[in-house]
C-alpha cells in the first residue's frame, strides 16, 4: 500500500523516537485476517423473532397470535414458509442479492428469562451454570495479540464497555464519536503524565511492569490516549461520503463505515439496538426498531459495496433470547428462549435460511427449544471468518458451521 | 509520615479512607489503640433502612413472585406502578446506603457489609427482599459467618433470585443449591454434581412468603435420604448448611477471599491463609476473629499490602466525598456514575458478584475515574451515556439517568486549609501526595506534577494539588 507524504513525513519525524517508544505502542497492525471485519449489532430487550422471521404457513403461529401475527401477504417472502417483517425491505434485497442469511433457533440449555443474565451469557459465551468475567470477543482480542493489546483492535460505539469486548489481559475500547473520546481523553495534564510513562526514564518498557496494578493503570492510560489519537486521525483520514439516516444507529454505522474506509486496524465493531423488550403493544414499536436499523444497515451495505469493502464484511445480529409465541393480553409478548441470527455481508458461503424455521408444535412450556447453541455460531465465526482457533476461545469444543 | 501512611492503609482498609476532618482524632492515638477504636466505632445495630413505604401491601410487592394467573388479576397500570416504585426504592436504598459508608462512624461494618454484598450477591428489583437481605448484611457483618449464611440462604431475595420456590420434590430445581455450594461456601471444584442433586433435594420447600418471611413448604418437601458429601441421612436445608460449615474448605474459601478484598487482591500467600483460615475455623467461624488476626497481624502492613489494591468505583465514589467533604445538591447523580463506572449497589452483574480488581479498569472507565475531580471542581456535567437496563426498564427504552446527571456537588474546602493551609509552597506536592495517595512508589514525576499544579495564590494552589493528585492512576489505588 502507497503511503501517503502527510503520513510518511509524520512517520519520518517520529522515527527518531520511536527507539524510546515501548513496544505495545509501537506497532500498529490489524490483528484481523486479511482486513477481515466483523460487526455486531445486539438487539437489546429481547426481540421478538417470530415476528421478524415470520412462519407463514404455520397454523400455530397465527392461532397463538391473534392480534399480533403478521399475514403472508404483508411479509416479504424468503422462499414459500417464510417472510421477512414488512419494515426489513433491506434485509430482503440482501436476501434476493444472497448477502444474507438467517439461522434460527440459536439458544442454550436451560435458558435465563433475566435480560441481564441471558446477555451476560450471550457476551460471556458461557454455559448458564457459569460465570464468566471475560467475553467471548475479548478472549478472541487476548488470543490474538498477546503482549501488543491496542483498545482499538475492537471497538464498541458507546460510552461504556461491555462484557462482551472485555479479556483477561486485552479489553476493547467504547466510544459513541470519535471527537468526543479524544476531546474527553486529552488533557495537557493526562498528556504529560502518559508521556512521562512512555518517556526514556520510564519503566514503562520493562516487560514486568503491568504486572504491578498501577503499571496496569498507567499503560491502559497511555493505550487509551495512543488509540483516542488514532482513531480520531483515521475518523478524519476518509470520512464516507455516503448519506446515513440521522438516527443514532445510522450515525453509528456511519462511524463505522469511516473508520473501515480508512483502514483502521479496527476488526470487530460492536453497536447495540434497542429496547426490543415488547411486553406491550408491539408492533409500533417493532416497526419502528427495525425500520431504523434496516434503513441504517441498508446504507452500511451499499456504501461497503460501492468502496469494494462489503466483502471483508461479516455483519451478525443477535438478541439475548426471543420471545413466547403466545402474545400476552396487553399487545405484546412476554420473555422466551431462542431466537434468529442474522448474518450479512459479501462473502457467505451459504445464504437464506441456514435451516428449519422453529418448530411450534414441541414447545418446551410455551417457547421454543434451541437446535443451534449460541456457541457453535460463535465458534463458526472465530474460525471461518477471523480465522483463529475457537476452542480456547470458547473454553471447549462446539461445532463450527459452514456458511461463512 | 510513616505513622500516617500506616493510619491511612488502615482506614482505607476498614473503612471507605480517612476525612481531613477527623484524621488528626486518630493521629492523636497510639497505633495499637486504632483498631480497638475502629471496632467499638461498628459496634451496636445499624439502623433498618426502610424504602418499602406504606403504599403498597406485602401482597403486591410480592408481585415478582406470584405464580401467572395471580399476576395477570393485576391490571397493566398497576404492574407498572409497581415495577416503577421498586426502581426507585433501589434507587432510594442505594442512596441511603452510600449515605451511610460517607458518614457513619461505623466504617468498619459498611466496608464488610459492602463485600459480603459482593458475596451474597442478589440481582433482582423487588425492593422489599433487597432492603430485608441488606439488613441482614449489615447486621450480621461483623458477626457470625455461620449465622449469615443460614440467614441469607432464607432471604426471600436470595430464594427469588435463585430459584427455589421452584424448587419442589417432584421438580428440583438445582440453581440454589449450586451456587451455595459453588459461591457461598466451598467454591468450584469441592463437591460433585451428584452432591448440588441431594443438596437441591434437602432444599426442596424452602420459599417465602410476598411479605418476605421464610416458609417451610412441607407438602413439596423431599424427607427421603439423602448422600451429601459422604453422609446419609434425611437431610433439609439447614443439615446441608451445616454440613457445608463443617468443612474446613468453607473456612479457607471465605478466607482466602475476605483476605483479596482487605489486605491484596494479586498476592495472597497461601500459608498466611491456611493460618488465618484454621483460626476462623476453631473460633466456629467468629468474624472477629479473623478480622482481629488480620488487622492486629504485622504482615498487614507490609509494603507490598499497601496501596496495593484497586478501588472499587464505591470505594472510589465514597473515598471522594470523604475526601472532599462534598456536599451533595442531588443524590441523582451519583447512580449514574456508578453505572458508568460499573458498580451499581443492588444490581451485581450476576450470582458471582463483582469481579473487582482490574476488571474494574478498561478505557472508559479509567478516563472517567481520572476526569471525576475535575468535574467535581468545575461542577461540571460528565457528559456519559449509560447502557439502560431493561430489567427494570421494562421497554421504557433509555436510561432515566442522563436527565439529571449534574453531580451537583461541593468540595468543601475549609478542613484542608485548616490542615494544611500553612505549608508552604514547596513542600505543598509531597505533604498533599503523601496524604491522598496509597502506593508506596509513585509513577507521576514530580516535574509534570508541579507544571500542573500552579496555582495564583497558595489556597489556589492547595485546591489546584489536591484535585490533580485525585485525578492520577496512583489514587485509584488503595
Amino acid at each position: 500500500m502507497l503511503i501517503k507524504r502527510r503520513e510518511f513525513l509524520k512517520t519520518a519525524s517520529m522515527a527518531t523516537t520511536a527507539l524510546w517508544i515501548p513496544r505495545f505502542l509501537q506497532a500498529r497492525q490489524p490483528i484481523g485476517y486479511k482486513g477481515r471485519i466483523l460487526v455486531v449489532l445486539q438487539l437489546s430487550g429481547g426481540n421478538d423473532g417470530l415476528n421478524t422471521v415470520i412462519p407463514t404457513r404455520n397454523d400455530v403461529y397465527y392461532r397463538e397470535r391473534p392480534r399480533l401475527a403478521i399475514s403472508r401477504e404483508e411479509a416479504l417472502a424468503m422462499g414459500s414458509e417464510a417472510g421477512l417483517h414488512p419494515a426489513l425491505t433491506g434485509f430482503k434485497s440482501l436476501y434476493d442479492s444472497g448477502d444474507l442469511a438467517v439461522l434460527n433457533s440459536v439458544g442454550y440449555p436451560n435458558p435465563d428469562r433475566s435480560h441481564f443474565r441471558s446477555m451476560d451469557i450471550w457476551h460471556s459465551g458461557s454455559s448458564a451454570e457459569e460465570y464468566w468475567n471475560t467475553g467471548w470477543l475479548g478472549r478472541y482480542l487476548d488470543a490474538q495479540c498477546i503482549g501488543c493489546s491496542k483498545p482499538s483492535q475492537a471497538l464498541e460505539i458507546d460510552d461504556t464497555l461491555g462484557l462482551v469486548l472485555k479479556g483477561k489481559d486485552v479489553k476493547g475500547l467504547a466510544l459513541q464519536d470519535p471527537k468526543r473520546l479524544y476531546d474527553t481523553a486529552h488533557s495537557p495534564y493526562f498528556d504529560d503524565l502518559a508521556a512521562a510513562y512512555r518517556g526514556p526514564d520510564s519503566p514503562a518498557g520493562r516487560p514486568d511492569d503491568s504486572e504491578s496494578s498501577l503499571g496496569y493503570l498507567y499503560k491502559t492510560m497511555a493505550e487509551t490516549l495512543s488509540s483516542a489519537d488514532y482513531i480520531y486521525e483515521k475518523s478524519k483520514a476518509r470520512p464516507t461520503q455516503a448519506v446515513y439516516p440521522e438516527t443514532k444507529l445510522g450515525k453509528h454505522f456511519k462511524t463505522v463505515a469511516s473508520l473501515i474506509l480508512a483502514d483502521s486496524e479496527t476488526s470487530v465493531y460492536y453497536l447495540s439496538h434497542g429496547s426490543f423488550d415488547t411486553h406491550i403493544n408491539q408492533a409500533g414499536q417493532q416497526e419502528r426498531l427495525f425500520k431504523e436499523m434496516n434503513d441504517a444497515l441498508v446504507a452500511f451495505a451499499k456504501d461497503m459495496k460501492a468502496n469494494g469493502r462489503w466483502e471483508d464484511v461479516l455483519c451478525m445480529t443477535f438478541s439475548e433470547f426471543g420471545r413466547r409465541v403466545k402474545q400476552n393480553a396487553s399487545g405484546g409478548t412476554d420473555h422466551g428462549t431462542a431466537n434468529q441470527m442474522f448474518f450479512a455481508g459479501g462473502r457467505l458461503r451459504e445464504q437464506g435460511l441456514l435451516n428449519e424455521l422453529p418448530n411450534l408444535t414441541d414447545l418446551d412450556k410455551g417457547d421454543l427449544k434451541y437446535q443451534v447453541d449460541f456457541r457453535q455460531a460463535y465458534s463458526t465465526v472465530l474460525k471461518n471468518w477471523l480465522r483463529t482457533d475457537p476452542v480456547p476461545i470458547m473454553g471447549g469444543r462446539f461445532e463450527p458451521l459452514g456458511f461463512v | 509520615m510513616k505513622k500516617e501512611q500506616q493510619l491511612k492503609h488502615l482506614l482505607w482498609r476498614t473503612g471507605f479512607g480517612p476525612d481531613v476532618q477527623s484524621i488528626e482524632r486518630w493521629m492523636a492515638l497510639k497505633p495499637s489503640e486504632w483498631w480497638p477504636a475502629i471496632k467499638k466505632d461498628a459496634a451496636g445495630e445499624p439502623e433498618y433502612f426502610n424504602v418499602s413505604g406504606n403504599a403498597l401491601d406485602g401482597f403486591a410487592k410480592g408481585l415478582g413472585e406470584l405464580g401467572r394467573m395471580e399476576r395477570d388479576r393485576l391490571d397493566k397500570e398497576q404492574r407498572k406502578k409497581l415495577r416503577k416504585e421498586s426502581r426507585d426504592g433501589l434507587r432510594n436504598l442505594n442512596m441511603l446506603w452510600m449515605e451511610e459508608m460517607v458518614r457513619s462512624k461505623a466504617q468498619l461494618r459498611e466496608k464488610l457489609a459492602l463485600f459480603w454484598h459482593g458475596h451474597f450477591a442478589s440481582r433482582q428489583i423487588n425492593m422489599l427482599y433487597q432492603q430485608q437481605l441488606l439488613h441482614i448484611i449489615r447486621m450480621h457483618a461483623l458477626g457470625n459467618f455461620g449465622t449469615l449464611l443460614r440467614e441469607v440462604s432464607k432471604s426471600a431475595s436470595m430464594l427469588a433470585f435463585l430459584n427455589n420456590q421452584q424448587n419442589r420434590k417432584r421438580q428440583p430445581n438445582e440453581n440454589f443449591a449450586r451456587e451455595v455450594m459453588e459461591l457461598f461456601t466451598l467454591g468450584r471444584g469441592h463437591y460433585t454434581e451428584q452432591d448440588i442433586k441431594e443438596a437441591a433435594r434437602a432444599f426442596t420447600g424452602w420459599g417465602f412468603k410476598p411479605d418476605g418471611t421464610f416458609v417451610f413448604r412441607e407438602n413439596v418437601h423431599d424427607f427421603d435420604e439423602k448422600t451429601f458429601l459422604g453422609k446419609t441421612g434425611r437431610f433439609d436445608g439447614e443439615d446441608v448448611l451445616t454440613i457445608l460449615l463443617d468443612q474446613p474448605r468453607t473456612a479457607f474459601y471465605i478466607t482466602q477471599k475476605l483476605y483479596r478484598f482487605l489486605v491484596n487482591e494479586q498476592v495472597a500467600p497461601t500459608e498466611r491463609i491456611e493460618w488465618l483460615a484454621d483460626r476462623f475455623y476453631r473460633s466456629g467461624y467468629e468474624m472477629s476473629r479473623l478480622l482481629d488476626d488480620i488487622f492486629t497481624s504485622e504482615w498487614f502492613y507490609d509494603e507490598e499490602n499497601q496501596g496495593a489494591n484497586i478501588k472499587s468505583p464505591v470505594d472510589l465514589w465514597v473515598g471522594l466525598r470523604r475526601g472532599l467533604s462534598l456536599e451533595m445538591g442531588s443524590l441523582d447523580g451519583q447512580v449514574l456514575l456508578q453505572r458508568a463506572l460499573g458498580q451499581v449497589l443492588f444490581f451485581p452483574p450476576n450470582v458471582a458478584g463483582w469481579p473487582g480488581g482490574r476488571q474494574w479498569i478498561d478505557a472508559s472507565t479509567l478516563m472517567l475515574r481520572l476526569r471525576i475531580p475535575h468535574i467535581l471542581l468545575d461542577d461540571r456535567d460528565p457528559d456519559i451515556q449509560t447502557k439502560g437496563d431493561d430489567d427494570t426498564d421494562m421497554g421504557m427504552g433509555q436510561s432515566l439517568e442522563r436527565r439529571r446527571n449534574r453531580l451537583q456537588a461541593r468540595i468543601n474546602w475549609e478542613p484542608w486549609m485548616k490542615r494544611y493551609g500553612n505549608v508552604s509552597e514547596n513542600e505543598l506536592l509531597p505533604t498533599l501526595s503523601a496524604f491522598l495517595w496509597q502506593t508506596p512508589q509513585s509513577k507521576a514525576p514530580r516535574a509534570v506534577l508541579e507544571k500542573h499544579t500552579v496555582g495564583s495564590n497558595s489556597n489556589g494552589k492547595l485546591k489546584t494539588t489536591v484535585i490533580q493528585l485525585m485525578a492520577t492512576p496512583e489514587y485509584q489505588m488503595c
